[in-house]
């Protein structure tokens, strides 16, 4: 891969390729209950034990549509800009397999519920628009575990039925890290809006890759590969580089390629055809009798775009414009509804005199390096919002230094204690008296009087040496500005 | 419009359903006179007709996002021919 | 006890609430009736002796209340039935026992009736005849070896015989009208949406349409009542207010205009349906209502449209029948091997054709040339219903292009078959109501029937016009039990 991930191109010999990609992106709905049915979708549970009649295709069953599903899918629509279709039909989708019950998937082709919008991701050389193509509603189909039994594959059917909003791109993507993007900030919409949980580890999010490459100034598109079922970043990223990869060495070799379905191998790292699905693709859509079209009012769409919260983009302008924070630590602030969240509530915590340059580095820098480091999301941040504000205040108006402040956020780690009352009782207070700390620097100076001539003679390194033994024989209280300007001045 | 083996032995493909060079004969025959009635439809120009989307004079009606069903599983798998109590099993899909 | 048998649901109800009769003497007496009957093959499924503790158990505290209080009744093995097998007349489904009841049972059982058994069908409803069974053919009790129609053979049979009082049948393109005619008794198609889909195995999910099927009018019109209401459980189920079928029963048809369609005079129909209709245009006259000619134009349209559109919707909704969950299951090398076997062994050859019909309309490059097609000719179908009705009330046909014919005379001719529905279909294409009344006898002496067709949720007019009519009419059932053992 090229050093700059802006661009994204493969060469051989004299032929410069593009990649294009598009991704066709599978979210579960937040519901309770599934599609068309009232079974329960919680994650985990033991197998077949949320499975409805209906969820099982028994007889007679018939769909019935979860009024909350069609709500999260219009919300979403409008958290991409798009097109609202107040008319959509759902169609059947047939096929064979062991995971659908009914022999057909009920999906929306020709009429969706939300049409062509956009979404704007925040690149490092600036803001790219992909083209969002449509949204619809189709129900997720059952899991078939091949590897518990040498001769058979055994079914679970607890997620046949769950309510899956697939979203497709237009192939406006070029590279990994566009892709990166994308999902990021499609799960972070869906977040904020609380339609989707955006839950990767367990499936709750999880993409079909579209893969064509070109000659880079072609303006026509290339065969495309469809990657299916691809559940985490790192893997899209791998996929496409394979697969593109793969693609130019045939053009390269003078082959064509064929348009087909295939997976990524995640232990080989490559993608591999699909010889056993339906050969041609032939689903035979038609519109499902057994549910009429859906049809929603003007009201009931305005009704729920006065309850979108606050999103991503609209936020980030806030910030910047209202907080004065840069671009840059506004785009990581809001890239996810809980951390915008915490940040909202350290600077309200903050209060008057709040110092956005500390709160901004606190939660970037110390609360996410503990995260990381724990596995925890920012929900589940061992110091809350309101203690770590108490801290940045404490920082801020002189109580303590940020060198002592960070000693103090190690100790608030185990269960959220008071920063003030650690300060009391560990008397962590910092010493700020200009006298006490001229006295200390005096001795510091008379006990070390070879090393403060050297200074003076021009070893400048030294200063530092003095700066550790206040520091030191302090406990590491001093104020260390007023250190450093009592120092500079007695040497 | 002639409906020959080739088609025949696709559409039972894709319906799943096994055909022996008989049975398709006699597929293909009983399917070409039907296909000979149907053919009639081509009488009419429907250009400017809307399909029908449905009869019934309704609206979708929409459910509460409530969870209803218990775990029935035992009712659910009672009916599979395999005695596994826990999934439904298959024979194997090749890959 | 034989004299039970005899009578009409109406009769029965009143003497069980007027406490003449016992649940157990009704009960006793239909399934006495019905052991002895076996050579018609109307059950597939039966359940006496449950039958008689049941209808002891209701002697004991009965609630005289309820519309069909104690009463017995068998009904078409295409409704699922809680812990009594149901097999929609297939091999696919020949040990499938549901653990769920159908709406539309479940409001009979509500009322006090009695199940006796599931009566046999062309499989999958998918035939004019009774002869797709995998169960065997039915035989009509009007004359040995001659079929009692279809698909809700075993239905009309039972009815006809007197193997019980009143049943319920389905009809997608005629199956509850056209065995009716066949068999000189009385079938009712409700409006599409009227009756719950909800339990009813599915053949053809926007035609299909549970509906009663009686020995006379009043009979057909209580159990409507019975059996119609609004479902949440089926989206295509319709929340309209439902008249009191039987109670508003009226012979007064005074100055309803009933219409005469000219394209239902179709090229080579025996004189005797023109006759019958003829005759039937008089008692109508005689009746007070006023004769108007119609035309819809797109009538000849409606068969090809019903055989492109019911088996699409067939070939989809019969995928579920593929051994993995619940139903036949052939054993196989692979998944798709299992599939393969367990579908051809599993379907009948009408049911097989009908599903490659279906799978060949909506595969690509045909969908648009067949299936899309076949939508907008309904609406033009259904567009010549709507504009007669802006002048008048009902319809009259005739209700089958002949009489029964003889079992095995029109097996392999499936467009022969297909034509026995003629004038049934459009009906189901268009979701509007029709009812069958029995009107006469051909020369064999075989019963002939004329169709009443309604405006959508005007099951109350055609049941009226049909009392009415009746009444005139006086058409007496030949039944001579012929194969009472």
């Amino acid at each position: 891969m090229p050093k700059d991930s802006s661009e994204y191109l493969i060469e051989r010999y004299d032929n410069v390729y593009e990649v294009v990609i598009g991704l066709e992106v599978h979210a579960q709905v937040t519901s309770n209950s599934k599609l068309f049915s009232s079974s329960s979708t919680k994650f985990g549970a033991e197998p077949n034990t949320q499975v409805s009649l209906v969820d099982a295709a028994f007889p007679g069953m018939l769909p019935v549509i979860n009024e909350y599903c069609v709500k999260q899918a219009i919300k979403t629509g409008i958290g991409l800009r798009a097109q609202i279709n107040k008319r959509s039909v759902f169609d059947r989708k047939n096929y064979f397999y062991a995971d659908l019950p009914q022999g057909y998937q009920i999906s929306q082709f020709k009429y969706p519920i939300v049409g062509e919008g956009t979404v704007v991701l925040d690149m490092p050389n600036g803001q790219k628009e992909v083209g969002i193509e449509r949204l619809h509603l189709e129900q997720d189909a059952g899991k078939s575990i091949h590897d518990m039994d040498p001769q058979n594959t055994l079914v679970d059917l607890n997620r046949s039925g769950v309510a899956l909003m697939e979203i497709v791109s237009k192939p406006d993507l070029r590279t990994p890290d566009e892709v990166s993007a994308y999902i990021k900030k499609l799960r972070s919409i869906m977040r904020y809006l609380g339609t989707c949980d955006g839950n990767m580890q367990e499936g709750s999010l999880r993409a079909d890759v579209n893969v064509s490459v070109r000659l880079k100034d072609s303006k026509e598109l290339g065969t495309r590969c469809e990657i299916k079922n691809v559940n985490s970043i790192k893997f899209m990223q791998m996929a496409i580089d394979y697969e593109a990869n793969r693609q130019v060495d045939l053009i390269e070799e003078g082959k064509s390629i064929d348009q087909e379905t295939r997976l990524f191998d995640t232990k080989k790292n490559e993608t591999r055809s699909m010889r056993s699905k339906e050969d041609a693709h032939d689903y035979r859509y038609f519109p499902d009798p057994d549910l009429l079209p859906l049809e929603v009012t003007d009201e009931f769409i305005e009704q729920l775009k006065a309850d979108i919260p606050e999103l991503p983009d609209d936020k980030k302008k806030r910030f910047i414009d209202e907080f004065k924070v840069s671009a840059y630590e506004a785009t990581i602030l809001v890239s996810d509804i809980e951390t915008a969240k915490y940040f909202e509530e350290v600077v309200a915590k903050m209060g008057k005199n709040r110092d956005m340059k500390l709160a901004v580095n606190w939660i970037t820098g110390e609360l996410f390096a503990v995260l990381n480091n724990k596995n925890l999301e920012i929900s589940e941040s061992p110091i809350s919002a309101k203690n770590l504000a108490k801290l940045i205040n404490l920082i801020k108006n002189g109580t303590i230094s940020g060198k002592i402040g960070k000693t103090i956020f190690e100790l608030m780690l185990d269960g959220d204690k008071d920063p003030q009352v650690i300060v009391e009782e560990k008397g962590l207070k910092q010493e700020s008296d200009p006298k006490a700390l001229e006295a200390l620097i005096d001795k510091i100076i008379n006990d070390n009087r070879e090393k403060a001539i050297e200074y003076k003679n021009g070893k400048e390194k030294l200063f530092g040496f003095f700066v550790g033994q206040a520091m030191k024989i302090s406990g590491g209280k001093a104020n260390p500005q007023l250190i450093n300007e009592i120092l500079k001045k007695k040497l | 419009m002639s409906i020959d083996l080739k088609t025949i032995k696709h559409i039972s493909k894709l319906s799943r359903i096994s055909v022996d060079e008989q049975k398709a004969e006699k597929l293909a025959g009983d399917l070409n006179s039907i296909f000979k009635f149907i053919e009639k439809l081509n009488e009419l120009n429907t250009d400017k007709v809307e399909p029908l989307t449905s009869v019934a004079e309704t609206t979708l009606k929409f459910r509460s996002d409530e969870v209803k069903n218990q775990n029935i599983r035992e009712q659910i798998i009672k009916n599979s021919p395999e005695d596994n109590e826990d999934f439904f099993v298959v024979p194997k899909v090749v890959e | 006890m034989s004299d039970i048998t005899s009578q009409s649901l109406t009769s029965i109800v009143k003497n069980i609430k007027e406490k003449k009769l016992s649940s157990e003497d009704v009960t006793k007496a239909f399934v006495e009736r019905s052991e002895k009957s076996k050579e018609l093959n109307s059950y597939i499924s039966e359940d006496f002796s449950n039958a008689i503790d049941k209808a002891k158990k209701f002697d004991e505290k009965p609630n005289l209340d309820l519309k069909l209080p104690g009463i017995p009744m068998a009904v078409k093995d295409l409704f699922c039935t809680k812990d009594i097998r149901t097999t929609a007349g297939s091999k696919i489904l020949e040990n499938f026992v549901p653990t769920y009841e159908s709406t539309v049972t479940q409001n009979i059982w509500n009322e006090g009736a009695i199940l006796l058994g599931k009566l046999n069908c062309d499989e999958f409803a998918m035939g004019s005849s009774n002869e797709t069974s995998f169960y065997g053919n039915v035989q009509n009790p009007i004359d040995k070896g001659l079929v009692p129609g279809g698909s809700s053979g075993g239905s009309a049979a039972a009815v006809s015989g007197q193997l019980t009082p009143i049943t319920i049948g389905t009809d997608t393109g005629g199956s509850i009208r056209q065995p009716a005619s066949f068999t000189g008794t009385v079938g009712l198609k409700p409006t599409y949406g009227s009756c719950s889909r909800y339990g009813i195995v599915a053949f053809a999910s926007s035609l299909d349409q549970a509906g009663p099927m009686a020995q006379n009018v009043e009979d057909c019109a209580l159990l409507q009542e019975v059996i119609s209401s609004y479902d949440n459980k089926d989206s295509t189920s319709i929340d309209f207010k439902r008249d009191q079928y039987s109670k508003d029963l009226t012979k007064n048809i005074k100055g309803k205009k009933i219409g005469i369609p000219k394209e239902y005079r179709v090229e080579g129909m025996p004189k005797e349906i023109e006759e019958l209709w003829q005759k039937g245009i008089a008692y109508a006259k005689d009746c007070g209502a006023e004769i108007v000619d119609i035309s819809l134009p797109h009538t000849s349209y409606a068969l090809p449209t019903y055989y492109i559109v019911a088996p699409a919707e067939a070939s989809s909704n019969l995928a579920r029948y593929d051994g993995v969950k619940y139903g036949f299951r052939a054993k196989g090398e692979n998944l798709i091997d299992m599939y393969e076997k367990t579908r051809s062994e599993g379907f009948g050859a009408e049911v097989q054709r009908r599903i490659m019909i279906g799978t060949y309309v909506l595969s690509s490059g045909y969908y648009d040339a067949y299936y899309l097609k076949a939508q907008k000719v309904r609406k033009l179908i259904k567009n010549d219903f709507d504009e007669v009705y802006k002048k008048i009330d009902a319809i009259l046909t005739p209700s089958t292009p002949s009489s029964a014919f003889k079992i095995g005379e029109k097996k392999d001719d499936p467009v022969s078959m297909y034509l026995n529905d003629i004038f049934t279909v459009p009906v189901n294409l268009a979701g509007l109501p029709a009812i069958s009344i029995p009107a006469g006898h051909d020369a064999s002496g075989y019963p002939l029937g004329l169709q009443i067709i309604g405006k959508a949720f005007k099951e109350q007019e055609i049941l009226n016009l049909a009392y009415a009519m009746e009444d005139k009419i006086n058409f007496k059932n030949k039944i001579s039990d012929w194969w009472i053992k």
